[in-house]
């Protein structure tokens, strides 16, 4: 579209927080690259041209300051330019992977050929993610099948989508308007077909789509009925309460109300924090990560539930660990 | 014997030694290359171990600890056996030699008969990670996909080590072979990291899940 | 001391020296494909690579039609992921990997310490059979319908989702690897056990070490692919579970095993082209190798370093920030040793007496090119910058320049400045400058606009796109076209030399090096008299003097005396 006024655009728009960073950091190592390869390409035509063979410029032994010290000096001196953008680097990375606590949180399951993304109200939509413009997202994915990855060139950011596990992506749109989506981990027939649109909107705008949804049930009401119906509260007490021997309960279980973003103690001595990785592995693979004083009695959900429904689940133990002091 | 040197020496080497030393040398690097082989599948087990400790230790009480011990000890002897063999063919005592390395024939067909006979064992007993697997554990399935996948491995080593072997002492019982060649050390260096290699699967499939 | 020059042995034995070299000592079929002379298996590589070249390259010509319209037009988004993962897995495994150890460097590396052969005849002979089992296997899989994995079989779409022949192709790259650690053991033991007297470590010529460091990583690194591809096999074939994500597996820890290898790969497929251009440079510039022991260190510092930066492919798969950050910090250091080298070819050049003949041509064009895929590859090495161009054309982009680039023209300029020493004849200069000069532009007109593709989001892999990066994809198209041409073009002159080229001498370009003290072609024992030496590599001009143009021979033989 752009290609017929003419204008071909070099640059891809920023439309995020870490577009800043990254393109700052570009800039820096396209300014650093284009003076080493000017240097370069300076001393191989400049000798090239004046000691060309024949040529009345003076020859003999190599002065004495470039005998050997010059070597150690381009050593040296690239050493320090490697290290000085390292650190940078790092550091810019390291900056943005401080927390921001109070983010939207939006799950997207990928499939060969689709992204699939659900709003914390329920909203659903198929290669599509709407955004408000200004609020830190972190979405929280999984794949159905294959490796996929989650590309959005407008907000420099990428990462992949891995069966069995839920990695994350954390943003923050700044600008308006509608990005493309990518798949950019190779997946199979359709991969070039696995794209999608991001909208971000004004906070308003945003607030009146999703209120347009068709409200599905709310992960956390879905997961709730799933905690009954999966038998969980026979031993972890209805609500998660947590349950004693004899307190109604047969079984002693550990009570997971108040449970999530806490530090849990392991029966191993060690000590985890209590996030969705973990109650998703505690639900796959409940002997992995036993707590510390229960026995490792809980049989493991693997192949029982799909992805959607322990998605569900651990979103409802989240909201009950969101409400502490409840059932006590 | 001058004549012995003569045939041993192949091109384009001028001296025996010097040929010995490379043969030895080069064995080396590529027995080097083969440790790095199961090193990739002794992290990929060591790796899940890690993942599925529970799972790791409940399978490995499930595989045939007597028919492992058994066969540890069948290959000890055969590493011992091919030692005697290289050195005596070294020192050009041609009986004890070639005596040796049927020993190692021997010992080394009765570890692939006991192993054929574990495989069986475990078939029977539904080890086999597939349909109608027999342990439920998150994580055996892992076990034994490596288990059948680093025996399978090592298996086809030790066939490789005795065709190696058999063939020569085919040779060196014709007579075609001198005993000065350095195939004959060649060989046992490899003989010996079969017999390394069983020495590190042992413990990792037979007693980590009993300690 | 003063060693015989080329006209002493021409007038000693002038009619011998017509009749039995390494071409004709012997005739018929056969006696190609038995033979174990080191200089016979790298022909019989140098034809089997070249119908490689031609079958990979015809996938990227494809490739490169394909993408001319955002739509699949011309081949189906199917055929296109069987079209990119052909080209991949024949142009690495099939190619560039072997490319200049087993032509130039199984030629050259017992000629250029003064051996008879090298130290494994037979196990030579039997790595290229091995090589050829895993190519018509590889065929094979092509011919029953393609793999459409890529060439890095990720797991769990490798082992569970892809409907291709993905146990052959897996075979094929497994058993091409052994052929690889046999060429590795091979050429390790030579260099260590048959230098000729006096040719010490520090003697030795840089594409003698540049193979070492090469043959070192062949070694160490293949083995590692191997076992990742037998649990693919072992997961595809038999069902056994390894990386299977329902079953609690990690398909990461494929990664980690295929990077291990694929990394190191990139440095057995640059290290070798290090050797070639170090080779011409200094001849052409009549010069010393500038800082020869800062060289034979970097080549070394590559080697080893190149195994702990694998992990700067993963930065996006998941794999925790802070192993990301230290295969961050490893990957910037390891671009200083290259960065040694582009400053030392540079300086080789100051106070030479150079000249232009096609071989330094390319070597200069490797020079930028390299340098040029060598600094991309710091802005892959910054993981905030690698996650919005990873898995895009920008990668794409900047391997290339490495492999393509760097290797590829390095092979030429080599096979342009050995043509006399293996056929007996010069190649045409005027033609020869001309390809050199198109496959730069070539080149470059092909992948540079991939760099801009990719920083603009255009992720690799994809049959079809949106329209707005169809500029760039028409601009890298028409390259490719010069590319083409410029890869063909060689070919047919090179042909043409071997009947109507002019006869060279023993040592054409005046070079020093033990490989031009024989008869080109060399007989089939290399040597008539076994080479003794005395200096040191590149003795272009005395060490107090800068080399004059004048002079008719403006070197000392690196070997001689007898």
């Amino acid at each position: 579209m752009s290609g017929l006024s003419g204008w071909v655009p070099l640059w891809p728009p920023a439309a995020s927080a870490e577009a800043g960073t990254v393109d700052a950091i570009v800039l820096l190592l396209l300014g650093l690259s284009g003076a080493v390869l000017l240097l370069v390409l300076c001393l191989v035509a400049g000798f090239a041209i004046r000691y060309r063979r024949g040529s009345p410029a003076k020859r003999g032994a190599l002065p004495e300051l470039v005998q050997s010290e010059v070597e150690i000096g381009w050593t040296a001196a690239t050493l320090l330019l490697a290290l000085l953008l390292f650190a940078w680097a790092a550091s810019a990375q390291l900056g943005e992977e401080r927390t921001q606590s109070d983010a939207l949180e939006i799950h997207v399951t990928a499939r060969q050929w689709m992204w699939k993304a659900q709003h914390p109200n329920g909203a659903r939509e198929i290669n599509a993610l709407h955004l408000p413009r200004g609020e830190p997202v972190r979405l929280l994915m999984t794949s159905e099948d294959v490796i996929h990855s989650f590309f959005v060139p407008a907000f420099r950011i990428k990462q992949d989508v891995l069966p069995g596990r839920v990695t994350q992506l954390r943003f923050h749109p700044t600008e308006t308007g509608e990005f493309h989506l990518f798949c950019a981990e190779f997946c199979g027939t359709l991969h070039a077909r696995m794209l999608g649109t991001v909208t971000v909107m004004e906070p308003g705008d945003y607030a009146r789509w999703r209120a347009a949804q068709p409200e599905g049930d709310g992960l956390a009401r879905e997961g709730a009925a799933l905690f009954v119906s999966l038998g969980c509260a026979g031993c972890h007490g209805a609500g998660g309460g947590g349950s004693e021997v004899g307190v109604g309960a047969t079984v002693r279980a550990p009570r997971l109300a108040g449970l999530y973003g806490r530090d849990v103690p392991l029966a191993d001595g060690r000590v985890v924090r209590a996030d969705e990785a973990y109650l998703r592995d505690s639900i796959l693979q409940p002997g992995r990560d036993v707590a510390a004083g229960y026995a490792p009695l809980m049989p493991s959900f693997a192949g029982l539930l799909g992805e959607g429904e322990v998605q569900r689940l651990v979103a409802y133990l989240r909201e009950r660990g969101e409400q502490p002091g409840e059932g006590r | 014997m001058s004549g012995d040197v003569a045939a041993a020496l192949r091109e384009p080497w001028d001296s025996l030694r010097r040929q010995r030393e490379a043969a030895e040398f080069g064995v080396w690097i590529f027995l080097g290359s083969e440790a790095l082989l199961f090193a990739g599948l002794l992290l990929a087990f060591a790796v899940n171990r890690t993942l599925h400790p529970a799972g790791f230790a409940a399978s490995g009480r499930e595989t045939d600890i007597v028919f492992g011990t058994v066969n540890t000890l069948v290959l000890l002897t055969s590493s011992l056996a091919m030692a005697v063999g290289s050195e005596a063919a070294r020192a050009g005592l041609r009986r004890l030699a070639l005596r040796a390395l049927a020993t190692v024939l021997l010992l080394g067909l009765t570890f692939l008969v006991l192993k054929g006979f574990e495989w069986a064992k475990d078939l029977r007993e539904q080890l086999w990670p597939g349909a109608g697997f027999r342990l439920a554990e998150p994580g055996a399935r892992l076990f034994f996909g490596l288990y059948w996948t680093m025996t399978a491995l090592h298996a086809l080593h030790l066939a490789g080590g005795l065709a190696v072997v058999g063939w020569l002492s085919w040779q060196g019982w014709r007579g075609t072979r001198p005993l000065g060649s350095p195939a004959f050390q060649v060989a046992a260096l490899y003989w010996h990291l079969v017999d390394v290699v069983w020495i590190l699967l042992y413990p990792l499939l037979y007693l980590g899940g009993r300690a | 001391m003063s060693g015989i020059t080329a006209d002493d042995a021409m007038a000693e034995a002038p009619q011998e020296r017509q009749g039995d070299s390494y071409l004709t000592a012997e005739t018929g079929l056969a006696s190609w494909l038995l033979t174990t002379d080191h200089k016979r298996v790298a022909l019989l590589y140098a034809a089997a690579l070249t119908a490689f070249f031609f079958i990979g390259g015809a996938a990227a010509v494809l490739i490169r039609l394909e993408l001319f319209t955002p739509a699949s037009d011309l081949v189906s988004a199917e055929g296109y992921n069987r079209l990119f993962t052909l080209h991949g897995l024949v142009m690495v495994w099939f190619f560039l990997v072997p490319a200049i150890p087993n032509t130039l460097g199984n030629f050259l590396l017992p000629l250029m310490i003064g051996a008879r052969d090298l130290a494994f005849p037979r196990l030579n002979l039997f790595s290229w059979y091995l090589f050829m089992g895993a190519g018509l296997l590889l065929l094979a899989a092509l011919l029953l319908g393609g793999v459409d994995t890529g060439w890095t079989f990720y797991t769990p779409f490798s082992t569970g989702y892809a409907h291709s022949n993905v146990l052959l192709a897996a075979l094929a790259v497994v058993l091409v690897g052994f052929s690889s650690v046999a060429t590795g053991v091979n050429m390790l033991a030579t260099v260590h056990l048959l230098r000729a007297p006096g040719m010490g470590w520090f003697r030795l010529p840089l594409l003698v070490w540049s193979i070492y460091g090469t043959a070192l990583v062949m070694v160490l690194a293949t083995p590692v692919l191997a076992a990742a591809l037998l649990l693919v096999v072992a997961e595809r074939a038999f069902g056994l579970p390894i990386f299977d994500p329902r079953q609690g597996g990690d398909p990461l820890l494929f990664q980690h095993l295929f990077w291990f290898y694929s990394h190191p790969a990139v440095y057995i497929m640059i290290l070798p082209a290090f050797g070639v251009v170090s080779e011409i440079v200094p001849c052409f510039a009549r010069r010393r190798i500038f800082g020869y022991t800062f060289m034979v260190y970097a080549i070394l510092m590559i080697a080893l370093l190149g195994f702990l930066v694998w992990g700067h492919h993963m930065f996006v798969s998941g794999q925790s920030l802070y192993a990301s950050l230290v295969f961050s910090f490893l990957s910037f250091v390891i671009a200083v040793p290259s960065a040694i080298k582009v400053f030392n070819w540079s300086f080789t050049l100051y106070r030479g007496q150079i000249s232009f003949q096609a071989p330094m041509l390319y070597a200069l064009g490797f020079i930028g090119l390299f340098t040029l895929g060598g600094l991309t590859g710091l802005v892959l090495a910054s993981v905030p910058v690698n996650r919005h161009v990873t898995d895009t054309y920008y990668v794409v982009a900047h391997f290339h320049f490495i492999m393509v680039g760097g290797a590829v023209t390095a092979l030429y300029g080599g096979l342009h400045f050995w043509w006399p020493k293996i056929t007996g004849r010069m190649p045409p200069d005027g033609w020869a400058r001309f390809a050199a000069v198109l496959m730069f532009f070539g080149f470059s007109f092909t992948f540079f606009p991939m760099f801009v593709m990719g920083f603009l989001g255009m992720p690799r892999r994809y049959a079809s796109y949106p329209p707005e990066f169809q500029v760039w994809h028409v601009l890298a198209s028409a390259g490719a076209v010069l590319l083409a041409a410029a890869y063909l073009l060689p070919m047919g002159y090179l042909a043409w030399s071997l009947v109507r080229g002019r006869r060279a001498g023993d040592d054409p370009w005046n070079a020093t090096g033990l490989e031009w003290r024989t008869a080109s072609p060399p007989p089939r024992d290399n040597f008539r008299v076994p080479p003794i030496v005395e200096e040191a590599a590149y003795l272009y001009h005395p060490r107090h003097e800068g080399p004059r143009h004048e002079e008719q021979e403006p070197h000392r033989d690196q070997g001689g005396g007898t």
